[in-house]
């Protein structure tokens, strides 16, 4: 018997987008001939990978985030007026960039399961009320600075026996995916994909679903707060940095195969959407391509990829090039009788 | 409409593979106008594509289908329509919110002067309802105000608008109360009266006894038998069906040495659905818990599992009074409770044959009691389920192979107590037997069930004792293998307080 990779449905077509997107950039950027072109994409991917994993956690549940992006800016500022060009800050203000963020994706949490209200309109107030909270707290213009020590995790890199100078933002994201896949694989992260697949079945089986939940929007947040320390040192203090970045983390988590709705989908393949994304803005840009087509081609990039998985096994049957052999099996019937 | 001429529909050596693999060989059949076929046969024996095959959806690989003398090639559900074959779906097409009329007409709504004739639509409804015999349906009503059993019945007339005279119906009872199915036996006698050719496909042995004037069984896509329905008996059609003698139907019943200690009493528990309940259930032992739908049967399942939990007396848990307010307690407290909607609460569909089996594991028993001996394979063999692989999602399994894995998601944090709601409904004959045995298996190895079941045959052979439910609360209890009168009196409230 010939060892197969086990992927979650549409996991595979993801992979094999990520990795047409790569051999195009290496044929069309000269840049991307040698290892370091692809070591600068990861580091500029690694906040939007970061948040679909997040994202993944609440989509794979049930739920939607659209918080994220809003909560990225508030991190940046809020981190920006506290530290004010002072050193020795950024040591006591990324724990509480941090805990804002878990704060906020706890708040998310305890409205959706307990006030039952549906996750996109529980973010998408919390969304409104970030903005908002922001642009008032800074007048439209952030004030006070980012530290260096702050900046680092964003821009600089760590000296890595056998690979060299590798960014901070590439090692705390092969962390955090790392943690994820280990976290996917146990009993709480696959009871929280069957949360997303049959709530009611989880909770006669003595799941607690709302926690599960809850869990799901609480990592999300925390993670989000990452990514806004990583954007924060990359890009700088700006009340602009997490425009859109909600709507670019779905996208991402749908091109990775994600069902839409929760209840199938592997986190590897949405952080593998994200950098998909990445690629494909930076392929575009190399060809020429404006970049106000950015949210254009988003946009195509969510109904082809929902699209796809809606039409199912028919239509794929039909695209696939090698018809699976399917003799010594017994026919996959559908469930119901007869 | 209505036509004096009996029609007729044959099929002749219809054979169909998907994806190269057989699902009927050869298969004939034949319909005639004023009579009930009945086709029997296991889950994947080629019923649902048989029918599917006289209704267009599918074509055949080879064979001829023949109406009234004459050869047809469907090469849709729109051909066969013309043909005046219709199908009764088991899920219901019907939109809730648009009326009768709108319904039988959706698509082919009459037109006067450019717009939709509502008069005439609700006219031409009101005299097909008229023709047969139910009056009770408003054509201008909603179809939400309607009960399950006259969406049926909007389903058939929408088929006998189009001129139907031959209808295939799958499963029709699957989704009705008890009180229901005797109207739809009316309904299918009036249709037979009336010269329609019916074309009946079930699992249920009584009904197609009932019903039927022939029955077709098909075993593994081929035809086993066709014969009168007066000519066979059930023994008969369960041999055709499964390919050999079940002989004994239900395994042995427990023996007085068999029973140990109590292992679930309720001591005048109730809560808004149920009251006055005084149970027990030991150790080795099979209660059945009759009653018609709504006597509160599910509800005491549900109560004791803490889904609703009683709200008045106690309930005790191997000797200790316990309060189970949500089913994680009860889980923790080694309770299983297997519901009658195994697609709607017992599984989650999309994921695997292993994540369904180690959910209760992982999702109630964290550390303490996580660490259960029996591993997940020979669980798997134990129960006997049949897929591609434990992670094949279980929504491509067949409903037996569906239920034994949710019976293995419990299998696998071993409890003392099980709750069974409905253990064999839409599974085969063969299953049915797997999963019987199973329950008796468990019994004897010290679990306690309480077993409901509206098939009162299994719930006979299958109970060492029968509560009866009536109206939320205990009508009487039965002894092993008391007759389905006994039980049936006392489930419709005959013998209550009927004194001498």
């Amino acid at each position: 018997m010939t060892w197969r990779p086990r992927l979650a449905e549409g996991t595979a077509p993801a992979l094999v987008f990520l990795l047409l997107l790569l051999i195009g950039l290496a044929i069309v950027g000269p840049a991307y001939s040698e290892p370091a072109g692809y070591l600068a994409l990861l580091k500029r991917a690694a906040p939007l990978m970061i948040l679909a994993i997040g994202q993944y956690l609440v989509i794979v549940s049930g739920g939607f985030d659209l918080s994220v992006g809003a909560l990225v800016t508030a991190g940046v500022v809020i981190a920006a007026r506290l530290i004010d060009g002072d050193e020795s800050a950024a040591a006591w203000v990324i724990p509480l960039v941090l805990g804002f963020g878990l704060l906020v994706g706890l708040v998310n949490g305890l409205i959706t399961t307990k006030l039952l209200v549906p996750s996109f309109i529980v973010t998408l107030g919390m969304l409104l009320v970030l903005d908002g909270a922001t642009f008032l707290w800074t007048g439209g213009a952030p004030r006070g600075a980012l530290s260096e020590g702050f900046r680092m995790f964003g821009r600089g890199a760590a000296e890595v026996p056998l690979l060299g100078a590798v960014p901070w933002s590439v090692l705390i994201l092969l962390a955090i995916l790392v943690a994820a896949v280990l976290f996917m694989r146990g009993g709480t992260g696959r009871a929280l994909v069957a949360v997303g697949d049959n709530e009611a079945t989880v909770r006669l089986s003595g799941g607690q679903v709302d926690r599960l939940r809850l869990l799901a929007f609480a990592l999300s947040g925390l993670l989000a707060a990452v990514a806004a320390i990583l954007l924060g040192g990359f890009a700088g203090v700006s009340a602009q940095v997490g425009n859109g970045l909600e709507f670019r983390a779905i996208t991402a988590v749908v091109l990775g195969g994600v069902l839409l709705g929760g209840g199938r989908g592997s986190v590897v393949a949405a952080a593998a959407g994200a950098l998909s994304l990445e690629s494909l803005f930076t392929l575009l840009n190399l060809l020429g391509v404006s970049g106000a087509l950015k949210s254009a081609v988003q946009g195509v990039i969510i109904i082809v990829a929902v699209a796809y998985a809606s039409l199912g096994g028919g239509v794929r049957q039909r695209l696939r090039l090698w018809p699976k052999q399917r003799n010594h099996v017994r026919p996959a019937q559908p469930a119901s009788s007869s | 409409m209505t036509t004096g001429t009996t029609t007729s529909v044959r099929l002749t050596g219809i054979t169909k593979s998907f994806l190269g693999v057989p699902v009927l060989h050869g298969v004939d059949l034949e319909l005639r106008g004023g009579e009930v076929h009945a086709v029997m046969g296991e889950n994947g024996a080629g019923k649902s594509t048989l029918l599917k095959v006289l209704a267009g959806v599918h074509k055949p690989d080879s064979g001829s289908i023949e109406v009234d003398g004459g050869e047809v090639s469907f090469a849709s559900p729109t051909d066969a329509q013309r043909a005046g074959i219709a199908i009764i779906h088991q899920e219901f097409t019907l939109l809730p919110h648009r009326s009768v009329a709108e319904n039988v007409y959706l698509g082919r709504e009459p037109v006067r002067r450019m717009q939709v004739d509502r008069r005439r639509m609700i006219a031409d409804t009101r005299e097909l309802l008229d023709w047969l015999g139910e009056e009770g349906i408003d054509p201008a009503d909603p179809v939400s105000a309607l009960s399950v059993a006259q969406r049926q019945v909007v389903e058939i007339v929408k088929a006998l608008s189009t001129d139907a005279r031959v209808l295939g119906m799958d499963e029709p009872t699957a989704a009705l109360a008890d009180h229901e199915v005797e109207l739809l036996y009316d309904l299918v006698r009036r249709l037979r009266e009336r010269g329609i050719a019916i074309l009946y496909v079930s699992h249920r042995m009584r009904e197609v006894f009932d019903l039927s004037d022939r029955i077709t069984v098909l075993k593994d896509g081929q035809l086993v038998t066709c014969a009168p329905t007066s000519e066979l008996t059930s023994e008969d059609l369960v041999r055709h069906m499964v390919g050999r003698d079940l002989g004994e139907y239900y395994p042995d019943r427990a023996t007085p040495d068999d029973l140990g200690p109590v292992r679930l009493a309720l001591r005048g528990a109730g809560n808004a659905r149920v009251r006055d309940l005084n149970l027990e259930v030991r150790a080795g032992e099979i209660v059945g818990l009759a009653g018609l739908q709504g006597s509160g049967r599910s509800a005491v399942a549900r109560a004791v599992f803490g889904v609703e939990p009683f709200t008045r007396g106690a309930m005790e848990v191997d000797g200790s009074a316990r309060r189970v307010t949500r089913p994680r307690t009860a889980v923790r407290l080694g309770i299983a409770l297997v519901t009658e909607d195994r697609k709607g609460d017992g599984l989650a569909l999309r994921q695997s044959v292993r994540d369904n089996t180690l959910l209760v594991r992982r999702a109630a028993l964290r550390g303490a009691r996580s660490r259960v001996k029996s591993d997940l394979s020979a669980l798997l063999d134990k129960v006997n389920v049949v897929a591609r692989s434990e992670h094949q999602e279980v929504r491509f399994l067949s409903g037996g192979n569906q239920q034994k894995v949710v019976l293995a998601k419990w299998l696998a944090v071993e409890p003392t107590v099980l709750l069974i709601d409905e253990p064999t409904r839409g599974i085969d004959v063969g299953a049915k037997r797997a999963v019987h045995e199973m329950l008796r298996d468990l019994a004897r190895r010290g679990v306690a069930v309480l077993m409901i079941s509206s098939e009162l045959p299994e719930l006979i052979g299958m109970s060492d004792r029968i509560l009866v439910m009536h109206d939320g609360a205990p009508a009487g209890e039965l002894p092993a293998g008391a007759s389905e009168g006994a039980v049936m009196a006392l489930a419709t409230g005959h013998g209550i307080g009927e004194v001498a």
